[in-house]
């Protein structure tokens, strides 16, 4: 058991360790941290849709804020920033993680695939023509999330990874949509094109049979 | 163009283009991450910093003191705005409570501080530095306890009259053989669009331009210079892409303003979201409402007497959920009244969400017209159908333009095996499961509203539409250039449309399942003035001339469409305005929505089986965008049904479950395939496209149909939503 103290100290250290001036931050009110120093920056490399990037970043800088707000990639989405919608999917070294709920520091060196690295609008990857045509998307903005969720999904539908629908954990999984309604669930789409997503996948997945 | 008298023959029903499930134009950017949404716009303007908003921690009171030395002085903090630097802030015509609060406050997580910074990570730091001294004053939170002091509101608005009586209600009801009395409740909801409301701001002197994310462009210009004190003519407003609104971006909202003002003070271009976790409580909700309804039938199960009365909440000088206007159209009935009455509340504003009104009022009628049709001993469609009517039955010298709800019954009974139902509840067994299956009528009005636009027909030959018309995910971008196709006698790949920015033509903006009609009415008025210069342009008689095929044929003679731009770019701009065809006749839109149900035998877990709706909505302009307008809203409504629910906190005045982990809406797995089916429709009186809108339609009716079905499934009746297996549990069958 930790003493409240001990959690409140280890709650700060984590503060602080964010930023050199945190502590100055806390010292009482009026306290001229602004001389204090700039944020805690930390140098990392990732590599995004195949490209490397070198970055020197707060190392508050979630994963998701890395992309949109220094490289400009803003295909993927912030939607709630507190892993609770899924807009912000991206794929790191062929998995599908929540780019909000990471820093982007723990990624140095890691592989990044976003929506912009599947497909262009003139060669669009077959996940998204096929949500184009099957209209799995209104407002656009769950989109891209939906897209590389669902990418990911039949990757791990193949490699035989479980769900909570898979009646049999030694068999392969189905690849039905009881199975991808399941597996996408962590994608919320408020327009309600779930219908269509749901197909979009199907027809995908039944090309790649 | 004036449209005061029903519509002829004309262009658009040639349906070359119009009417055809074409793919979105604007798709492979939103599939590629390509449509720029309002926080993403990095190429507008340099050296944007980075604002962050602070809530007030109270429902009721005022702030004291607001200490803001620590943050000033944070890393990288450039400003910190409160009511004490705002300036002078005006109240926007569309907002109940203010944008900024300080020193009063009159909502919890109402904004009473921004926070500007060089990155949103020294911002969000930053204000957690900021401290408080509030004063707390008693507020009233709980509707039910609110009630009674309810008061009958000013009429006016979309809503109309709040109180409506015809026949002798009293004396009719009294008198029936069969009669229903029962209450009803549904909760406080919100939009919980994906996108955030978000805004960059940028001051050219005394000139403001926001890239930002909102339905009614024209509104929220107006506001937005309103609320600051400046012209409207300094403010331009863009906003070309918007993840989602549902009525929740149909009016300035802090963002907008807190980024123009953090913009102004720090002397370089802001951008602000509104933090997911601050979005329900500091902006507009769909209020609560606690619904009577009374029907009294005769033997047959006609309706003798009809009365629908409601009572919601808002704050000081807000407006009521109109959710009785329903009840006035839907059935016939010689003795009916409603009733519209509201409280005040100390909650976050509430206003319009999806089909407001409609949507929660037949929450409440479908299950009473259900339990109706149950005491009268008729199945429900069948009662729908004795009950129907082809007049406002309120006004009889009023018909319907179109109304076909008896079909949309009857098709959808046959699709979805309305005969295998069994009329008494509880019998139908899957495994552990027991099945139901329900039905609702819904009923949304086809509002209109004047919209204007300018087209441009280029040397290339390229036709490219300009209005400040905005697409939030219903398909304006692929319906307009459909239009402008079908008018131009162009393919689509000939045509740029442009939307959302207040430089463009005041549209009628997207909201109350207007924008489709009224939008597209806009660009054929503004089409034919382009077809009237260009027939000039090359000597023909504007009267005769046929456009197809990219050219222009008059007699037996013929030119290229791109021959009349050829020296000059040639433009027409009009708008398409109404006469009083919509007093003349009533205009609605009608769907018989159907749901399956599973209910768990031992736990009363709900599962949605199947779904079903049949819509009569005149000409369906794009049936593959229209169809998931339609299942969109289908799974909201599945969403009222069963989960959504903002909890209130009745001591301290606040939404508890205020982000999307705590607020439940529909996944994936809790929506089947979804059916629709659109009757083949169109009403001339609606205007020069003979169509109507369908995005709210889609949600009318599906939280009864949900509840209906879990009544057939499991002879369990709740009346107040969600529906959640607790409420479920202690009375299932054995």
């Amino acid at each position: 058991m930790q003493s409240s103290k001990d959690f409140d100290l280890s709650r700060r250290t984590v503060l602080v360790g964010a930023t050199a001036s945190a502590a100055i931050a806390a010292a009482p009110a009026g306290a001229h941290a602004k001389q204090a120093g700039e944020p805690a920056l930390s140098k990392f490399s990732l590599k995004v849709n195949g490209t490397a990037h070198q970055l020197e970043l707060d190392l508050r800088t979630s994963l998701l804020d890395a992309l949109r707000e220094h490289l400009h990639l803003t295909g993927t989405k912030k939607g709630c920033d507190h892993g609770q919608c899924g807009a912000c999917t991206v794929l790191v070294n062929g998995r599908r993680i929540n780019s909000c709920l990471t820093l982007a520091v723990m990624h140095d060196g890691d592989e990044i695939k976003t929506i912009e690295g599947l497909g262009t609008p003139d060669r669009l990857h077959p996940m998204q023509a096929a949500f184009v045509k099957h209209d799995g998307y209104q407002c656009g903005y769950c989109t891209p999330g939906q897209i590389c969720s669902a990418v990911a999904v039949l990757d791990e539908i193949k490699a035989g990874i479980p769900s909570h629908v898979t009646a049999d954990l030694n068999a392969q999984p189905q690849l039905n949509a009881t199975e991808l309604r399941e597996r996408m669930s962590g994608n919320i789409c408020r327009c309600g094109a779930y219908s269509n997503i749901v197909d979009a996948i199907t027809d995908v997945a039944g090309s790649q049979a | 163009m004036k449209f005061d008298t029903p519509a002829t023959t004309n262009p658009i029903d040639q349906l070359k283009v119009i009417g055809k499930p074409t793919d979105r134009i604007d798709g492979p950017l939103k599939t590629t991450g390509t449509a720029p949404y309002a926080y993403e716009r990095h190429d507008v303007v340099a050296n944007q910093a980075y604002g962050y908003v602070v809530g007030a921690a109270i429902a009721k009171g005022k702030v004291n003191a607001i200490h803001v030395l620590d943050a000033k002085a944070a890393p990288g903090v450039i400003a910190v705005i409160t009511h004490e630097n705002a300036g002078k802030i005006t109240k926007g015509n569309f907002n109940t409570a203010k944008l900024l609060g300080g020193p009063e406050i009159q909502h919890y997580h109402q904004a009473i501080a921004l926070v500007v910074a060089d990155s949103f990570e020294q911002a969000r730091a930053a204000a957690q530095l900021i401290r408080v001294d509030y004063e707390r004053s008693d507020g009233k939170y709980d509707l039910a306890a609110a009630k009674d002091g309810a008061e009958k509101p000013k009429a006016g608005g979309f809503g109309g009259d709040p109180d409506t009586s015809v026949g002798d209600f009293a004396t009719a009801f009294a008198a029936a053989p069969v009669q229903l009395d029962a209450t009803y409740t549904t909760p406080d909801q919100t939009h919980a669009m994906m996108e955030p409301h978000a805004t960059i701001a940028a001051w050219d002197g005394d000139k403001l331009t926001v890239w930002t994310s909102n339905q009614m462009i024209a509104w929220g210009k107006g506001d937005l210079a309103r609320t600051l004190g400046i012209p409207k003519e300094n403010v331009r407003l863009i906003s070309p892409y918007i993840g989602g609104g549902f009525g929740g971006k149909l009016f300035l909202r802090a963002d907008v303003l807190l980024a123009a003002l953090g913009a102004r003070v720090a002397k370089r271009p802001v951008k602000v979201a509104l933090q997911r976790p601050l979005i329900i409580n500091n902006t507009t909700h769909r209020p609560a409402t606690i619904q009577r309804i009374r029907i009294g039938t005769d033997k047959d199960g006609k309706i003798t007497a009809i009365g629908h009365e409601s009572w919601s909440g808002d704050l000081p000088d807000g407006g009521p959920e109109t959710a009785v206007n329903q009840t006035r159209l839907l059935y016939a009935g010689a003795n009916r009244m409603t009733a519209t009455r509201l409280a005040v509340l100390d909650l976050p504003e509430g206003n319009a969400m999806r089909a407001p009104g409609e949507a929660p009022g037949l929450m409440a009628l479908e299950i009473a017209i259900d339990e109706a049709a149950e005491k009268a001993g008729i199945d429900p469609i069948e009662f729908r159908i004795r009950n129907d009517t082809q007049v406002d039955p309120e006004k009889p010298s009023r018909p319907f333009s179109q109304r076909q709800l008896n079909e949309c019954l009857r098709l959808g009974a046959e699709k979805f095996g309305w005969s295998k139902r069994s009329a008494t509840p509880g019998k139908v067994r899957d495994g552990d499961w027991l099945i139901g299956i329900g039905v609702a009528a819904g009923l949304r009005n086809n509002l209109v509203t004047k919209s204007a636009a300018r087209v441009r027909l280029d040397q290339r030959g390229i036709v490219t539409v300009e209005t400040d018309m905005t697409d939030i995910g219903t398909g304006t971008y692929t319906i307009i250039a459909q239009t402008a196709a079908e008018m131009m006698g162009v393919g689509l790949d000939k045509v740029v449309v442009t939307l959302g920015d207040s430089s463009f033509p005041v549209s009628a903006g997207s909201g109350g399942q207007w924008g489709a009609n009224n939008s597209t009415a806009g660009v054929y008025a503004a089409c034919v003035k382009l077809r009237e210069a260009v027939a000039q342009k090359l000597g023909f008689n504007s009267a005769d001339a046929t456009f197809a095929d990219g050219q222009v044929q008059a007699g037996n003679r013929s030119a290229a469409l791109a021959d009349a731009a050829r020296e000059k770019e040639l433009v027409g701009e009009d708008g398409i305005e109404y006469g009083d065809l919509d007093k003349k006749y009533q205009q609605s839109t009608f769907a018989g929505h159907f749901v399956e149900v599973g209910v768990d035998a031992a736990t009363a877990e709900i599962r949605v089986r199947r779904m079903l709706a049949v819509c009569a909505a005149g000409r369906i302009l794009n049936p593959k965008s229209a169809r998931s307008q339609v299942i969109g809203a289908m799974t909201m409504g599945v969403g009222a049904a069963l989960m959504e629910e903002l909890a209130i906190d009745k001591r301290l005045g606040f939404f508890v479950n205020h982000d999307l982990a705590g607020y439940e809406v529909p996944v994936h797995a809790d929506i089947p395939h979804q059916e629709v089916i659109f009757l083949d429709e169109t009403d001339p009186v609606s205007s020069p496209m003979k169509a109507k809108g369908v995005g709210e339609l889609g949600i009318c009716g599906v939280g009864a149909a949900v509840a209906n079905a879990i009544y057939n499934a499991t002879g369990v009746r709740v009346r107040d939503y969600p529906i959640t297996l607790d409420k479920l549990l202690a009375k299932m069958p054995v």
